[in-house]
Formats: structure tokens, sequence, C-alpha cells
């Protein structure tokens, strides 16, 4: 599978994605922010960092930089598309995820481990989490307080969109295991077509013992998964 | 010729540095304070003769697309 994973200026998660892909087997390559055109590509990453500095909100400007009409389109085609960190920022300015990521409630940047559950097996992005399996997986941001209105919430719940919530060790929706006040400890969701999600955590920088935790491994495979059956699907 | 645009987050949404102020002025000893919310504001210079209607237009279109994001913020735009 071709991985595409974008750079903009101030991307600093980029290389991390390339490596994660490639570590688990498949082709990843950079797709410079400039560039109209994706080339072959399987899925999409939006790669966490500081693109523009942050200047004006987390990803406000990198979301018309020319390179994202080309997602947009490989969106609107049915294209898988995952926003990390920076990435999920983007896509939520971009439109094509709904809702917005603010200043954490505490006004600190959190750089640390935190506790994920899935919320939900129904999307090409947890499909192969082991049932029950609570993901160990870094964070690292000081806007990711996940905010949306309460009708795009219970929209949310109804389409079964969230897909991955703050927990504690053992799995508990708890306010102290919620790093930064996200609503619903929502920490990652999907669109209503479920081939575009977003999440703060890095499952990249979590795909190998070495790094401590291998938990983020689990995202991707869902992902493979998710391309190999579309591939099979394409032959038949 | 200016435009002058105030953004301000929205009343639902949590903010946490106006809150953080707004906590500091009680320490001060400032009374009275019911809220305090923090925004931006951003000057925009505009060529001398713009025609005001088309660049109100312009500029509310921006506001919407990129100064602001709906979502979470209001914002007021003045042109002097």
């Amino acid at each position: 599978m071709n991985f595409s994973v974008l750079q903009f200026p101030a991307s600093n998660c980029d290389q991390d994605a390339v490596h994660a892909v490639r570590l688990l087997g498949h082709s990843a390559k950079l797709v410079w922010h400039k560039d109209a055109s994706l080339g072959e590509t399987d899925c999409v990453i939006v790669p966490g960092g500081f693109s523009y500095g942050d200047y004006l909100r987390c990803g406000a400007i990198a979301r018309f930089s020319p390179v994202m009409r080309a997602v947009k389109q490989f969106a609107d085609n049915g294209g898988l598309v995952l926003g990390v960190c920076n990435g999920f920022q983007v896509l939520t300015e971009a439109g094509l995820l709904p809702g917005a990521l603010i200043r954490n409630r505490d006004l600190q940047f959190h750089c640390e481990n935190i506790f994920l559950k899935t919320a939900t097996n129904d999307s090409p992005f947890t499909s192969r989490i082991p049932a029950g399996k609570i993901l160990r997986v870094p964070i690292a941001h000081g806007e990711g307080c996940y905010f949306a209105d309460e009708e795009t919430l219970a929209r949310l719940k109804a389409n079964n969109q969230i897909l991955w919530q703050y927990c504690d060790a053992t799995g508990n929706l708890t306010d102290t295991a919620n790093p930064n006040g996200a609503l619903l400890n929502i920490a990652g969701i999907c669109n209503e077509k479920r081939n575009v999600a977003g999440l703060m955590p890095h499952p990249e920088r979590a795909c190998e013992p070495l790094l401590g935790s291998d938990d983020g491994k689990w995202i991707f495979e869902s992902i493979f998964a998710a391309l190999k059956n579309k591939t099979v699907a394409a032959e038949a | 010729m200016k435009a002058k645009i105030i953004i301000t987050p929205k009343k639902a949404v949590l903010d946490p540095q106006g809150k953080t102020v707004q906590t500091a002025l009680e320490h001060m000893g400032y009374t009275g304070v019911t809220g305090v919310h923090i925004g931006k504001y951003i000057e925009i210079d505009l060529a001398p003769g713009t025609d005001k209607a088309a660049a109100s237009k312009a500029l509310n279109d921006a506001a919407h697309k990129l100064f602001s994001n709906p979502v979470i913020e209001d914002y007021k735009l003045e042109i002097e």
C-alpha cells in the first residue's frame, strides 16, 4: 500500500509517520504542501507539528495549501485520510471533520503517555484493534481540547463517529484521565462517511516496543486491512 | 483606510485564558468582574479610496473562511 504523508512548513511528525508505515511493511512518501497532486496514493496522513507556526489558529493556514485541494478531492472520492495531532486540527479547519480543537483547559502543553479506549471497531481506522484493548500512546499538544456544539455532538454519537476516548488504565472514561478537557473525553473522531479520521494522540510514535509501546500499530493495521479489502473488492 | 476585526470566543466555548485572567483580577482585589473573554484583534490596511461596501463583503467572506473559525469564534468587522 502507498501512503502519502503531507509536509507543511513546521510539520514535525512527518518523518515519524513515514517511518511507522515503512516499519509495518508498506510504502510511504512525503508530499510537499505546494504540490497540487498526491500521486499514487492509497491513504493520506496529515501529520503532527505546528504547520505555519500555528499562526492565527492551529491548522488555519495549512488548510489553504494547494495540496489540501487534492486531499479534499481524494476524501470526496472515498480515499482514507488520517490526521494526527496538528493534522486533526488541519482536517477540522478544512471542514473535512466536524468540531474544533481549542486550548487545553489547563493552558499547559501536555507531553505524556495516555490511555485510549476505542469506542467502535466499525471504521477503517479501528477495525483491527483487539476488543477491549486499551491503547497506550503519547500525546504532545497545547490545543487538543475537542469542542463541538451540542447538535454536532449528538450527531457524532448517533452516527458512531467517536472513535477514541481518553480513559484510565482500565478503560474508565474519567475526568482525571482527560488531559485537555475534550468534550466526552474525545480523542479522535471520523466523518459521517467514515473514510476521514483525526486524533490528537500519536499512534505513529508508538509502533515499536523500543519506543515504550507498540499499541499505535493497531490503528495502522486497521488501515492496511481496510485498504486490502478495498483492493480485493475492486478486483472481484 | 483600515479594517478592524475583533474575534472573540463563542459563549459556549471554554475560555481558560479568560478564566485565568478573571481569577488574577480577583486576586488583585478588583471587584465586580463577572467575565473575561480573550480574543484577537486584526488590523488590515486598505488602499485609499477602496469601495467600502465591496471591502466589507470581501472581508466578511475572509473572516468566515480564515480570520475566524465559526465553530468556536464570533467576529465583528469595522471599516474606517
